[in-house]
């Protein structure tokens, strides 16, 4: 999983070519308990990295997930809206938000890697 | 003659078996179905004579399709709600620790004079000469809120505290338009423990929120205030006594640093009964304070509503004030509507906040209850409220955990759930928990800057010996979860109306009205 | 003090038990020249009695609306509330209960919001609605507010048949929060252009029926010009009780729908409390004001209700939340649902029968008086006629007379040239004699 980094925010990008996958972490989802509405982001905006791009809802929180990398917006997750568990259930594989096609790959380098982001956590 | 029919009078069975009744009702805790399933739409409870013969005047626009209300008989209606009642706990059923939500005794002497036909049925758009006693009621109210604020003036109109915060963020926003500083003052200070209205009200309006970090002990430190004023500053929101429980004992200081920056003072007066007659907010600095008449002047809660939150003002802030307003004439009292009117009196009013004039019904309430106490009386009930939060303090200290230290407080008393740490209960289990025992819940989990916060606010209602009671409940409870008696408290409450229940469902799938069920054949299918 | 159960003796103990001397040890935040060192200028307390005395004395000075005939409207109703109401509402677990935070111990609070709620979307022919705004203006400003945050747009249009205080509340909150506004003059017939006024920059339109006037409006027509131009239909009434023989507003198009609900169950009271009833469809549910109740199930399975889709409000989205609102009209939201569940369909069209036979009675007969004409050719309970010379005058003659006519349109419109227009409700409450009273009365004055 070299390929995934990770935000300060708790969002995962998994890079594969030049599309990057994000989602919340399993961090995010425990934290926010269960996620009862997900409003994933729109299929052909630009996103400016840290822009808000999404937002998730749990009974007690709601809180915004920022584009962890700058670019359009290809694919998003609509079965989050009928099924919200699932980001619960299994946020960073079927839990994912949207799919970005990279604009600027060099953005990735100020992201944590999986272990940098474990250490990160432990801090918490 | 002997009487044959003679009845045990001793129980002698064995008390601790629980049945299951056939209706699913126990005794006097009733199943209470929805009116959709016991009424119809062809029964009613009122009886209207039929018109006189007419021809309608309602064009293309007379209803055809039916609504689908349903009636019920008034014996039935009776019943429905004094069932509904049943399951609700008020003041009246008992403590009510409710912090920051003031849960106070409601007299029935202020239900009564409400209700007064005088007050109760007359028309906000009456001629003005057949309403001087409502007049001169409003009138009456303002000059008590106006000397126990110290402050120069009151807009009465807003219906709710939130309303009263958008009144008072709305005559600052006016203020500083009139200064040709809209464009640059755009940031309105909020400290990390307000409420959430707070912030709400200011983005609603466009001003953009800066966060203020609390210190340590639980306040706001002047020298942070300083540090984030400045020429782009519109307003402080404080509150005060805080969401902590504790005064802001630099208020004045950071009155000073706000005013320096050119920024106005906003005080949240949700905490104003514990300091009427011992201080005066117009003395500490202050612009605008909303008050909340549901608080700190016992007009009741009733289950949400309704409100009143009258913003007082300083004399910098007073001209800006909405309309409706009261002004003195030789030939009475009048009530200035309009705004182009209002001008002509000298005034800039901002607006409106809400059709007519505001929120009688509690205007007569809390005025009833100021008549009743008196200066004196609410200096005391200041007092007694914090010297009941204080006892109850005193006598906590020891088991539960104070983030500030153990010191005095105001009104409320803040723990948090560091003494519950490794025990398996929350702070929500230990509420659940004070449920079964027959006490409404603290409020928890507020203010957000304390974790797993239970702030307490008994009130000057309660008398020694229901606090001596509710202390040594507590207590119990605590040494309970400490004990690791943890099931009393993670399945709690055990004895309400009904046991925990599912919001994460309720949030999935929102089901927000009632819908007839299928049809039997369709469910078939 | 009888509302204070503390004894001196207890204060004493307490103090000792607390470990400060004095009451002003646990004010000692308070800056020392802030605290206050005597008693305030204001009078000292008195008994119930006194009390009694002193309100009572100021509620005579005022002339209420069951001391003669009465037809005063706009906006607020006055209506025969049966006496299950007002007794019901007293009961101290609803009259002294919180909002329903803990709902193991609120659901006689929750029941009725679920209640209410499914009422209102019935009668306002909306998918959902939600536990009650403050009244029905300041839901007309939320309502707007909700149009822009839908729409992504700022700009509302105003019909002119609204109530102009629903107007001013929008204009207010519209100028401090940086939206623009377009208001239609007033508009006696319904006959205004507003579908003129509706581009694509437009977030919503904002009509009442039966309006300010009385008349009642077509929303068909705007409702399918606003969805044509990606816009909102905001529809508004004051008078409730006309949804008994009306056709709704969700069956005519509209996509918002808020109205004053006073009439129901509720008094006049001044102006307040009342309770605003706010309803819409269900793709904007997420972006509505106010508290929502829903159905859910407790630990056992047993059915119960809770506040839900809070993450919409201020205690948890701060300043992103959806409006800054925490409360509804609790009580009035009772009275109302009462008084709707003694009605029924049956006694609600029953009573607006009654009222809108009223007002077509008294409009026939002031249309035969010389000078007067009748403005309104369609309405429900309400009309405006105009009349030979100035309407607050001669309201304030028949005032003196014991004789509340109504409401003089200029004392809502003033400088519009409405100076001989008055506004005239018409309820259950007006008898024939009221009637012949109101009428013999004008024709005198004028």
């Amino acid at each position: 999983m070299g390929n995934t980094h990770y935000t300060k925010d708790h969002e995962y990008v998994r890079v594969e070519g030049d599309v990057a996958t994000f989602g919340i972490t399993d961090y995010a989802q425990s934290q926010l308990g269960d996620v009862v509405f997900v409003e994933v982001p729109k299929v052909g905006a630009h996103l400016k990295q840290g822009a808000e791009a999404a937002v998730v809802e749990s009974v007690k929180a709601a809180s915004e997930v920022y584009a962890p990398v700058s670019g359009e917006v290809i694919e998003s997750n609509a079965a989050l809206e009928g099924t919200p568990a699932t980001v619960n259930e299994d946020p960073e594989g079927k839990g994912w938000f949207g799919k970005i096609k990279l604009a600027n790959k060099s953005e990735l380098d100020a992201l944590m890697s999986e272990a940098d982001y474990k250490t990160y956590l432990s801090t918490l | 003659m002997l009487n044959r029919q003679g009845r045990p009078t001793t129980p002698s069975h064995d008390t601790t078996v629980v049945h299951k009744t056939f209706t699913g009702n126990k005794a006097l805790q009733q199943i209470e179905p929805l009116i959709f399933e016991i009424g119809s739409t062809d029964q009613t409870g009122v009886d209207i004579d039929a018109p006189a013969p007419h021809h309608k005047k309602l064009g293309k626009f007379e209803r055809k399709s039916p609504i689908g209300l349903p009636g019920l008989s008034e014996p039935e209606t009776m019943r429905h709600y004094v069932r509904l009642s049943q399951k609700n706990y008020g003041i009246d059923t008992g403590l009510f620790p409710l912090g920051s939500c003031t849960m106070k005794h409601n007299p029935r002497l202020n239900e009564k004079m409400a209700r007064l036909p005088g007050f109760s049925d007359v028309h906000p758009l009456q001629p003005q000469a057949t309403v001087q006693g409502a007049l001169e009621l409003m009138d009456t109210l303002a000059h008590w809120l106006v000397t126990l604020t110290g402050m120069d003036a009151v807009a009465m109109s807003p219906k709710a505290g939130a309303h009263g915060e958008l009144c008072g963020l709305m005559a600052i926003k006016a203020a500083i338009i009139a200064r040709g500083e809209e464009a640059t003052r755009k940031v309105v200070l909020v400290p990390d423990s307000a409420h959430g209205t707070n912030p709400a009200t200011a983005a609603l309006i466009h001003f953009e929120v800066r966060s203020v970090p609390v210190r340590e002990d639980g306040t706001v430190d002047p020298h942070v205030v300083a540090s984030l004023a400045g020429p782009d500053t519109a307003a402080i929101m404080l509150t005060n006594p805080n969401t902590c429980g504790l005064f802001e004992k630099d208020v004045v200081a950071i009155a000073e640093a706000i005013h320096k920056a050119g920024g106005y003072f906003y005080a949240d007066g949700a905490n104003f009964n514990a300091i009427v007659g011992k201080a005066r907010p117009g003395d500490l600095g202050v612009d605008a304070m909303h008050i909340n008449l549901h608080k700190t002047f016992s007009t009741p809660h009733g289950g949400g509503g309704p409100g009143s939150g009258p913003v007082v003002l300083s004399e910098r802030l007073a001209p800006f004030a909405p309309v409706p307003f009261i002004r003195k004439t030789d030939e009475g009292l009048q009530l200035v509507e309009d705004e182009a009117e209002a001008t002509n009196h000298g005034a800039h009013p901002f607006g409106r906040m809400t059709a007519f004039h505001g929120q009688m019904g509690m205007y007569v309430r809390a005025l009833s209850y100021m008549l009743s106490h008196g200066a004196d009386g609410m200096k005391q009930a200041s007092e007694d409220a914090v010297l009941n939060a204080n006892y109850v303090r005193a006598c906590l200290a020891d088991l539960m955990s104070l983030p500030f230290g153990n010191k005095p407080c105001m009104h409320e008393v803040l723990f948090d759930d560091t003494w519950l740490k490794d025990t398996g209960v929350s702070t929500l289990d230990f509420a659940k928990a004070m449920i079964d025992e027959g006490y409404h819940p603290m409020t928890m989990y507020f203010p957000l800057v304390v974790h797993g916060a239970m702030l307490i606010e008994p009130t000057e209602s309660e008398s020694r010996a229901s606090l001596d009671l509710f202390i040594a409940t507590l207590r119990d409870l605590a040494i309970a979860a400490k004990r690791g008696d943890t099931e009393r408290f993670t399945g709690a409450p055990y004895h309400a109306p009904l046991r925990r229940l599912d919001e994460t469902r309720a949030a999935r799938s929102p089901v927000l009205k009632w819908t007839p069920p299928q049809p039997i054949l369709e469910a078939a299918e | 003090m009888r509302y204070l159960p503390l004894s001196a003796d207890d204060r004493s103990d307490m103090l000792a038990r607390v470990g400060v001397d004095h009451i002003d040890k646990l004010f000692a935040d308070i800056p020392h020249d802030k605290l206050l060192d005597k008693v305030l200028p204001l009078p000292l307390s008195k008994s119930e009695l006194e009390v009694e005395r002193i309100l009572s004395k100021m509620a005579a000075r005022n002339k209420s609306a069951s001391s003669g005939p009465f037809f005063v409207g706009a906006g607020a109703y006055k209506h025969h509330v049966p006496a299950t109401v007002d007794h019901l509402i007293q009961r101290s677990e609803f009259l002294t209960s919180y909002t329903p935070y803990q709902p193991e111990i609120a659901q006689g609070t929750l029941q009725y919001l679920f209640e209410f709620q499914t009422q209102v979307a019935a009668l306002t022919g909306m998918d959902v609605a939600n536990a009650s705004m403050y009244d029905g203006s300041t839901g007309t400003g939320e309502a707007v507010l909700m149009a822009h945050r839908i729409t992504k747009r700022n700009k509302a249009v105003l019909s002119g048949g609204l109530h102009p205080h629903y107007g001013d509340v929008v204009r207010t909150l519209s100028e401090m929060a940086n939206a623009e506004v377009v208001t239609l003059k007033p508009d006696l017939r319904a006959k205004e252009d507003l579908i003129a006024a509706i581009d694509d920059t437009v977030s919503c339109v904002v009509v009442q029926s039966p309006d300010v006037f009385g008349t009642l409006h077509d929303l068909k027509p705007i409702a399918d010009a606003c969805h044509a131009k990606g816009a909102l239909l905001i529809a508004v009434f004051t008078e409730v009780v006309s949804l008994g023989l009306v056709a709704s507003p969700g069956e005519q198009g509209a996509d918002i729908v808020v109205g004053e609900g006073q009439s129901i169950g509720n008094a006049l009271n001044f102006g307040g409390p009342y309770v605003g009833l706010f309803a819409t469809k269900t793709q904007y549910v997420r972006n509505m004001p106010g508290r929502l109740c829903g159905e859910t199930v407790d630990a056992e399975g047993k059915r119960g209700f809770v506040l839900t889709l809070s993450t919409r409000e201020q205690h948890i989205r701060r300043e992103k939340a959806t409006s800054n609102i925490c409360t509804n009209s609790g009580l009035c939201t009772l009275a109302f649902t009462i008084h709707m569940s003694l009605l029924g369909e049956k006694g609600l069209r029953a009573l607006a029968e009654v009222n809108h036979a009223n007002a077509v009675m008294l409009a026939d007969k002031l249309a035969k008086l010389p000078h007067v004409e009748v403005i309104n050719e369609q309405f429900f309970n309400e009309i405006s006629i105009r009349l030979k010379g100035d309407a607050t005058k001669i309201v304030d003659r028949l005032a003196h007379h014991g004789i509340m006519a109504g409401v003089p349109a200029a004392r809502l419109f003033p400088d519009q040239g409405l100076d001989d227009v008055l506004i005239i409700a018409n309820t259950e409450v007006n008898t024939d004699e009221d009637r012949d009273a109101l009428v013999a009365a004008l024709k005198e004055a004028m």
